[in-house]
């Protein structure tokens, strides 16, 4: 409906701009609120982190500090981006859209709802994957191009991080590819449809899902996994040189990679759009509600575990995504393969 | 070699991490102790010691004698006096400049004065804008002193029986 209205009001250019003009629509109306989102999550990050410390956090801006996103981008804004006299110009201003335009595009195979789908592909989890890996090329480029010892660090350690745990995660992948038969992340959330929470692949699933979501955190840089900014060693890492717009983007990225990880955990392991009981108050909730509160809810540990725990030691990480997560992955994939093919609970590995 | 069971359930039930999120878990839920700052306040010490101030007795006669024991034990160098003789043949200070970013506010100035005339006040919410508003002259110090003698003299009565 809204499509027709759109190619009646741009009847009068050719019909390749039409579809470009109708596809940038649906971009922004995604992208729009996804940023808003960002925004809020930062808001929400602070104000989290100071309730688990006893402090109030940041409460002067608007009621209960609820513009206080919009001061700092403001802030952000007006701050000067300083270029180092001897790092790579190019690649200095190259590196915070490489890191972010992943961040952002993996959203357009996310499917919101049933039909609220940017672009519904076949191999979204694959494209999704792919796209992720591909927000460390923003880190390394940013350490490197900054010629500091302490970005270039923190660079190095981010991507020896991201090449283990990436690993990790795709095993736990491989178990949802296996219960679901599918690549397609609708699909896989329609499979997980029946008797409402117990039907999600969060049981059969359930280590995958734990080692999915510590991945999901290394893989974002985030605390107890943050060495890469390690803000104790090596300064802030891999963004000590940025400042005013260019650090922003790293934020907005940092941020959007998070928000990311917990709507595919909520697609992957817990859902979707489905209601948690397929009974009559919860069913009149819209997908698209249950979809926001599920990945507000995951969102939430991402901040309950920087609150609470200290970051690891490089070696310990390495130690826990190499001799850990990934031999946990590859048992529960056979457990997985043998429950489903040699075994009378085939059903409730499907 | 054995495997410790035990130890392999705890490390998996990821028990220790569980613990740690109860414990910010609840916190989350706790009673704020933030103090909202400009609108309250915690109390303050007379002991507090804050922006310098060049006090005066009560008849009005700067206080200041010029013996530069201050300028002496400041650990910061932060004090710069010039002294001259006034007409009526007392040794006054002509020049007695405090340089606030120098200043540690160790207070070893307030405790070398033999006649208490430099003392820090309890005045701790003050700013500058520009580089060289961070130097206080002779007669900003005693403006600061004339403004809040009542306060200054009020910490030092209060503190007086400890000293």
């Amino acid at each position: 409906m809204i499509r027709d209205f759109i190619f009646f009001l741009t009847g009068w250019l050719p019909e390749s701009i039409q579809i470009a003009i109708w596809v940038m629509i649906k971009i922004v109306a995604i992208m729009l609120p996804l940023i808003l989102c960002v925004a809020y999550f930062t808001l929400a990050e602070r104000k989290v982190i100071g309730f688990m410390q006893l402090r109030v956090g940041p409460n002067r801006v608007g009621p209960r500090g609820l513009f206080q996103p919009f001061a700092d981008v403001g802030k952000l804004l007006m701050k000067e981006v300083i270029l180092p006299s001897k790092s790579n110009k190019f690649l200095f201003l190259l590196a915070p859209v490489l890191s972010l335009a992943p961040a952002l595009a993996a959203w357009a195979v996310l499917p919101f709802t049933d039909h609220l789908v940017l672009a519904d592909i076949d191999a979204s989890l694959l494209y999704v994957l792919a796209l992720t890996s591909m927000g460390v090329y923003g880190v390394i480029v940013a350490g490197w191009a900054s010629n500091s010892k302490y970005a270039f660090l923190g660079a190095m350690r981010s991507a020896a991080q991201i090449v283990a745990y990436e690993i990790a995660m795709g095993f736990a992948l491989v178990g949802v590819l296996m219960v679901a038969g599918s690549l397609n992340l609708r699909e896989i959330v329609l499979g997980q449809a029946g008797y409402g929470i117990g039907s999600w692949y969060l049981w059969p699933l359930f280590p995958l899902f734990i080692v999915y979501f510590i991945s999901g955190v290394a893989e974002t840089n985030r605390a107890p996994f943050d060495v890469a900014e390690g803000e104790s060693e090596i300064v802030a890492g891999f963004h000590v040189e940025y400042s005013g717009m260019a650090f922003a983007v790293f934020f907005l990225a940092e941020y959007a990679n998070m928000l990311l990880i917990a709507a595919l955990t909520v697609v992957l392991f817990l859902g979707g759009w489905l209601p948690p009981v397929e009974a009559a108050p919860f069913t009149w909730i819209p997908g698209l509600m249950w979809f926001g509160l599920k990945t507000s809810l995951v969102a939430f540990f991402f901040l309950w575990f920087r609150a609470t725990f200290p970051r690891y030691r490089y070696d310990q990480i390495m130690r826990l995504g190499w001799k850990v997560l990934i031999p946990v992955t590859l048992v529960w994939i056979f457990v997985i393969g043998i429950g489903k093919f040699y075994t009378p609970f085939a059903s409730f590995f499907s | 070699m054995g495997i410790d069971f035990k130890q392999l359930y705890k490390t998996f039930s990821l028990k220790e991490l569980r613990k740690g999120l109860g414990v910010t878990g609840r916190r989350f839920f706790n009673k704020k102790i933030t103090v909202m700052y400009p609108e309250e306040k915690t109390p303050k010490s007379p002991r507090f010691r804050g922006l310098h101030a060049l006090r005066r007795y009560a008849n009005g006669e700067e206080r200041c004698i010029a013996c530069k024991l201050c300028e002496a034990v400041c650990p910061a160098l932060a004090i710069t006096i010039d002294s001259e003789e006034r007409e009526d043949g007392q040794r006054r200070t002509t020049r007695y400049d405090i340089d606030l970013f120098k200043c540690i506010y160790c207070g070893f100035c307030e405790e070398a004065c033999p006649v208490d005339s430099i003392v820090l006040t309890d005045i701790h919410e003050f700013h500058m804008e520009k580089n060289d508003e961070r130097l206080i002259d002779k007669q900003g110090l005693l403006d600061i002193g004339d403004k809040y003698e009542q306060q200054i003299a009020e910490a030092r009565r209060q503190d007086a029986p400890y000293r």
